[in-house]
């Protein structure tokens, strides 16, 4: 029997029986593309979320002042609090080999004012090495100028929000607004950038280290960004900083060194691991379609007993009527799975448009393995029906007894 | 041609055990017209079923061609089925959803014929049996003679040497039915072996040779 001619078969037998080949068919569709969806979901994530992370720069190292306690253990008695970092401790990292730049950041939250407008927003202080490791971008005049760390001087520059907020439309180059208690000239306005996840810098104020522990009245940093100088003397440069502040702290490693890698690392293998069991949820769905096929075909054979019988009569092999009835399974899996791929990819194109910065996106693997399953459940769960189709009696079958 | 060596086939109903064939030995020659009568439950359609390879035997011998049937797998007797044996049903088996053509072409669909050969094979059983007209019909649009004509065209399309119908009339009007065994007789007298289960007197004596059957038993 040639195989075009089995599949024509199996299309009039699904013909034949409309309602419950479409229902079949709906069946498998909604498991595949709830597959596509759900994994969707998970990876666009996964995508945001490196994104975001990415945005913070590469090659990247945050230094925070405390250890944290990852390996457990009592928390110490002493109330011994940790030293605080200092710009000093800053400049000191320079003098690694395998550390590219260095830069402060001191935060807290201050009013702004510009004549009668005022708005409380948050101050970032810092050095010009910022501009390159956050990969900033300006809108108006200049970044910060260099100059020695713990110099204050009256300067600053606006992040986009502000700007708007502050000045409207007009340029705020050159003109003198209130910060705290203190009055700094504005140097430039930052370009709008999407939301990182480390700092949002749109609303905020960007002034030096030293003016904003001023402005504070603290000598402590916040946090420490260093550059290494490449990823693979990532580590190298993380010993680097352990071993100069430890050294700088009477032999206390009172610190906490993160690199973006292992946070995103992390992330992303949470990320993974929901998108996995998204898709493996989702699955359950294409398991219950293939159980449906299998009553589908069970209720097929059972309606069709004289049809197999008289197959048989006609000379019909055993494994002819199981390739009959198995190909009838796979093509119902087979539309529906295609149906499924369309409709998921719809629906992520279509959520796309209402979600623009959210990337709607299934992986690769989601797809191959949403049709794989459907097809191997379509095929494993029409064997049954089909075995039992090609072991009728075929007297009994076609007396109808 | 066929040949059966006291052959019993026997069902279990419940406790009992109904001998559908009991001790049966017949021998049906090459060409041969032959009817097969009895009361219903005599064992008439176990026989054609038996002689059909769609039964298989509890006892004795049956020789196709002079080869042991019982020796054969089930693939073979699929095999011979297909090449050497046609069926008639008393209720057609038509497939509802094919058309009058299709359902002619089945078997030969079955045995993988090439299309070509195929359509040239279906419209020349068509024409023979003057169907030509009815080719893209479904079952329900025909009438029962008709139907019966599609599934005689289906028996003969691929040459089998035995023709066995089972009571072929017994669906149809006294008009339809003569016209059927009309048909039949006329494959016969072309060379295919008929054997024709019948309750109708009138038609059975038609035949060269009559089997008379009571209780699994072939009268002598
Ligand atoms: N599959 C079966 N199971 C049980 N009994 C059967 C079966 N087939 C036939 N018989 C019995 O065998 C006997 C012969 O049946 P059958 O050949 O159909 O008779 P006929 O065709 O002459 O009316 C009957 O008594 C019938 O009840
Ligand atoms: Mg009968």
């Amino acid at each position: 029997m040639h195989l075009n001619d089995v599949i024509q078969f199996a299309f009039r037998a699904m013909h034949g029986a409309r309602t419950r080949t479409y229902l079949t068919l709906l069946a498998m569709a909604i498991g595949v593309a709830s597959v596509i969806l759900l994994t969707s979901l998970g990876e666009g994530a996964r995508l945001y979320v490196t994104q975001q992370f990415s945005s913070l720069g590469t090659n990247l190292l945050i230094v925070l002042p405390g250890r944290s306690e990852t390996t457990g253990g009592m928390p110490p008695m002493t109330g011994e609090t940790p030293r605080d970092l200092t710009l000093q401790d800053v400049m000191s990292l320079q003098r690694s080999y395998h550390i590219k730049e260095v830069t402060p950041i001191v935060v807290g939250a201050a009013p702004v004012s510009y004549q009668q407008m005022e708005r409380e927003v948050m101050i970032t202080g810092t050095t010009a090495s910022l501009f390159s490791i956050r990969e900033l971008h300006m809108a108006r005049g200049q970044f910060l100028p260099e100059q020695e760390m713990t110099r204050a001087s009256p300067v600053c520059v606006l992040g986009h929000t502000l700007q708007k907020e502050l000045f409207g439309n007009a340029s705020p180059l050159g003109k003198w607004v209130r910060v705290g208690g203190y009055r700094c000239r504005v140097i430039g306005v930052l370009e709008e950038e999407g939301v990182g996840l480390g700092m949002d810098l749109s609303d905020s104020v960007v002034m030096h280290a030293a003016s904003a522990q001023t402005l504070f009245n603290i000598n402590s940093v916040f946090r420490i960004l260093v550059v290494a100088r490449s990823q693979e003397v990532m580590d190298k440069a993380r010993q680097d900083i352990i071993d100069i502040v430890r050294a700088r702290h009477e032999g206390e490693d009172d610190i906490t060194v993160l690199s973006q890698d292992a946070l995103l690392s992390t992330f992303d293998r949470i990320l993974i691991a929901l998108t996995y069991s998204l898709g493996g949820i989702a699955a359950v769905s294409l398991l219950v379609a293939g159980i449906m096929i299998m009553n589908v075909m069970l209720v097929a054979a059972a309606q069709r007993t004289a049809e197999i019988g008289l197959l048989k009569a006609l000379g019909a092999t055993r494994r002819q009527i199981i390739l009959l009835f198995l190909t009838e399974s796979a093509c119902l899996s087979m539309i529906g799975a295609l149906l499924g791929l369309i409709f998921g990819l719809g629906a992520n194109q279509v959520l796309q448009l209402y979600f623009p910065d959210f990337p709607f996106q299934a992986p690769d693997w989601a797809l191959w393995a949403a049709v794989g399953i459907a097809l191997f459940t379509g095929l494993l769960f029409g064997l049954l029906p089909a075995r039992h189709a090609a072991s009728l009696n075929p007297v009994l079958a076609l007396s109808g007894r | 041609m066929i040949k059966l060596d006291h052959v019993s086939r026997t069902f279990q109903v419940g406790d009992e055990l109904v001998h559908g064939l009991d001790d049966v030995t017949l021998e049906i020659k090459a060409g041969e017209y032959v009817s097969i009568m009895g009361p219903s439950g005599s064992g008439k359609s176990t026989l054609l079923n038996a002689i059909g390879l769609l039964d298989q035997l509890d006892k004795g011998h049956y020789f196709l061609d002079g080869k042991d049937t019982t020796k054969l797998s089930e693939l073979e007797l699929a095999n011979t089925r297909r090449e050497k044996i046609g069926f008639v049903f008393q209720t057609f088996h038509l497939i509802p959803r094919l058309t009058a053509a299709e359902n002619i072409a089945l078997p030969l669909t079955l045995a993988g014929v090439e299309h070509d050969e195929r359509n040239e094979r279906v419209n020349a059983a068509l024409k023979s049996l003057s169907l030509s007209d009815r080719a893209r019909h479904r079952p329900d649009q025909l009438s029962g003679g008709q139907r019966q004509r599609v599934a005689i065209a289906r028996a003969v399309v691929t040459k089998p040497v035995v023709l066995l119908a089972d009571e072929p009339t017994g669906n149809l009007d006294h008009a339809s039915g003569v016209e059927v065994i009309d048909i039949l007789e006329t494959l016969n007298q072309q060379g295919i072996t008929l054997l024709l289960v019948t309750h109708d007197t009138e038609l059975g004596e038609r035949a060269q040779r009559i089997i008379h059957m009571m209780d699994g038993k072939v009268l002598p």
